[in-house]
């Protein structure tokens, strides 16, 4: 830590945390919109319909997870590399023109919503394609924007000290920026758009951010538990052989039904079956770090950062190992593709692998801008953490339950029509499951009031010796 | 100094990584070059020739459309204008399509391309699924064309595509459900092209997704 002395890129990095946070309550207020209109459908009908309520939740996720990871990097650029970011000004100049895109794309999802079926709707509205409906136009803005963040990481890399979380960050941030493009383009074939479609979606939070998860979870067990930097960086090549070994190619499962060759039923199947194999070793190794430092008598440096890493690594084993591995043979998916499964993995699965650890990460930050030397737990970030954690769980419990019920009743008795859809979406069951993830919705949202709440005032609330900077031998 | 094992190199593992990730894209970039040819749109020639494509020319618009169990792939598949003896698309029986049955390639591929802009611009993928994927809030589209209520609708409407269209220009008016589709302001034009789509659509061939559609008849309600 440098104090209250920050690198110019780590007053970068605290500008785009803060925006995500910001995006993350927009994510957690539409999608709790959404919830309620599954259970009383004139919710706000012909205002803010659902597909509009949908687009914000997942567009607002997807947006927020990206701020913090460039964030996350920005904060350990210049730590990692010893020296201060190259091209500075030019990273603080595409923040802004981020950051204005954001809200001019936003402001026309909730207030333009649909235009007529031409190109420059796909130009100036919405491309109509999920996760990326960004239209065209603000791609472009992306690029441009991405470029600049690359030649920041890459210019100061090359400057400074290359170490192995950098090296990785490198290679993983060219695959993620360059895998974007695959999204960039219009076809009448829905099939072919599907496959591109899925290049960015599946290599994105499969693959690529899986990797960038494993550099900075090494980069916090670092500066968390002072762990062996040559022990962390071993793990994490390991790590990015075992993911981009199962990841690339597990984005077969998407290939399954969307007008794709049958080859993928066994490439998708035997590789998405390997996908949930780094993500324990990713478990084990934070605990078996946590285990030796504790029994050598440390203390752990940041506990909320160390609190949010250890949730990361359950809620990624559960939500995208355990969650994904349940529907992903394509025996399975037959009846449980394009139901509510997805959604199900899908929440456990964003929330385990990537809010967690990116809160970890910001945690960090909030350590570093204050100086302290070492940062507590809060009853408040307990109280977050617990809210946050155990409501996203039960939601995706609640959201099992009435997949169940679709599975059965629409695609197992009713083969699929639409009178089975209803059906299944009347059933008493499936309405269950939708009531309890509202509910376990508002316990998130609570979670979310303390996580802001603690972020802005856990550094005045530590004990004195925190401020002093004492380290004391916990009892072995 | 006491020799490294090769386990515990960082050196062994950053190789390994590299080399499994490069192994790995390769495959994947060979593998996309094969899908690719194998899911190009088929054209108005390979109809005439009967020759099955994976996503048939737009001009299957004119034909019959159906989806039968094929025992040769153990699974349903879509059949274009009549079925061969041994289960293949005969390509011969056409279907009147707002009144025609004999759309050119270019007109059916304006259509389609059309419909897809229409599909696109109105968001249908963060309610519905297409092929399965997008939102869950309302019902897959995959096989929409040759779903069972659009049947009983048909006759009242003078064909299933005038009641589909219908019913995309002002859904709440024809609302079927509680949880009822806004009006999107599509156009009458607009919802042609979409339902031309939706028929293309239903011919794409999806490995059998969904399982026995519309297949099964008198199911009970669950506790309800």
């Amino acid at each position: 830590m440098h104090g209250n002395r920050l690198y110019e890129g780590q007053k970068l990095a605290l500008k785009y945390f803060f925006v995500a946070m910001v995006l993350f309550g927009a994510q957690l207020l539409f999608g709790l919109l959404a919830a309620i209109q599954f259970l009383y459908p004139d919710f706000l009908f012909g205002v803010l319909d659902f597909s509009i309520n949908r687009i914000v939740h997942i567009n607002a996720l997807v947006v927020w997870l990206l701020y913090a990871m460039i964030g996350a990097v920005y904060w350990l650029l210049p730590d990692e590399a010893g020296r201060e970011v190259v091209g500075i000004k030019l990273g603080n100049l595409a923040f802004y023109v981020l950051t204005a895109a954001v809200a001019v794309v936003v402001l026309v999802y909730l207030f333009v919503q649909v235009g007529p079926g031409k190109e420059s709707t796909i130009w100036f509205i919405t491309e109509g394609r999920e996760y990326i409906e960004a239209p065209r136009w603000a791609d472009i803005g992306i690029v441009a924007v991405v470029l600049i963040f690359l030649y920041n990481v890459y210019a100061t890399t090359m400057s400074g000290r290359r170490t192995g979380i950098l090296s990785v960050l490198m290679a993983d941030l060219i695959a993620l920026a360059g895998l974007y493009l695959a999204g960039m383009f219009y076809t009448d074939n829905i099939a072919v758009d599907q496959y591109w479609w899925w290049w960015v979606i599946h290599l994105w939070v499969e693959a690529t951010w899986e990797v960038y998860v494993a550099a900075v979870g090494g980069y916090i067990l670092i500066k968390t538990l002072n762990a062996n930097r040559k022990v962390v960086e071993m793990w994490l090549w390991i790590e990015v052989a075992m993911m981009f070994g199962s990841g690339i190619l597990g984005l077969g499962h998407h290939y399954f039904w969307i007008g794709t060759p049958e080859y993928w039923w066994e490439i998708g199947a035997l590789f998405s079956a390997l996908e949930p194999v780094p993500l324990v070793g990713l478990f084990v190794h934070v605990l078996y770090d946590w285990g030796k430092h504790s029994g050598q008598g440390h203390k752990i440096i940041n506990v909320p950062a160390f609190a949010w890493l250890t949730v990361e690594t359950f809620g990624n084993f559960l939500g995208a190992g355990v969650w994904g591995f349940m529907h992903t043979l394509p025996q399975i998916n037959l009846y449980t593709h394009g139901t509510q499964w997805a959604a199900a993995h899908g929440h456990l699965a964003f929330f385990g692998a990537y809010v967690t650890i990116l809160i970890g990460a910001i945690y960090l930050a909030i350590q570093g801008k204050a100086g302290l030397k070492e940062l507590k737990m809060t009853k408040a970030g307990w109280w977050a953490i617990v809210l946050i954690t155990a409501g996203m769980l039960f939601m995706t419990v609640a959201l099992t339950a009435s997949a169940y019920v679709q599975t059965m009743v629409e695609r197992g008795m009713y083969g699929a029509t639409w009178q089975g859809y209803f059906a299944a979406q009347a059933n008493r069951w499936f309405l269950e499951g939708m009531g309890w993830r509202l509910a376990m919705g508002v316990v998130v949202i609570a979670g979310y009031v303390l996580l802001i709440y603690d972020m802005l005032t856990c550094t005045k609330k530590q004990p004195a010796e925190a401020y002093e900077g004492e380290v004391a031998a916990a009892a072995a | 100094m006491a020799k490294v094992s090769v386990w515990s190199s960082n050196r062994f593992w950053r190789r390994s990584a590299t080399w499994v990730t490069g192994v790995s894209a390769v495959l994947l970039i060979l593998l996309t070059f094969d899908s690719m040819a194998q899911m190009q749109m088929g054209t108005a020639k390979d109809i005439k020739n009967k020759v099955d494509k994976r996503i048939p020319s737009p001009v299957v618009i004119n034909y019959k459309i159906e989806y039968k169990m094929s025992r040769k792939r153990g699974h349903e598949v879509p059949i274009i204008g009549g079925m061969s003896p041994d289960g293949k698309s005969l390509y011969q029986v056409k279907e009147k399509f707002f009144g025609r049955d004999d759309y050119t390639e270019a007109e059916a591929r304006a259509l389609i391309h059309k419909g897809k802009l229409t599909i696109q611009a109105k968001n249908c993928m963060d309610c519905h699924t297409l092929l399965g994927n997008g939102a869950y809030y309302a019902p897959d589209l995959t096989k929409a064309w040759l779903d069972p209520t659009w049947e009983t609708l048909a006759p009242a409407y003078g064909g299933k595509e005038y009641a589909i269209a219908t019913f995309l220009q002002n859904p709440p008016a024809m609302a079927m459900h509680e949880r009822k589709m806004p009006n999107l302001g599509i156009t009458k034009d607009e919802a042609k092209a979409v339902v031309a789509y939706l028929k293309f659509m239903s011919a794409i061939d999806t490995n059998g997704f969904p399982r026995n559609f519309g297949k099964i008849k008198g199911a009970v309600d669950a506790w309800k």
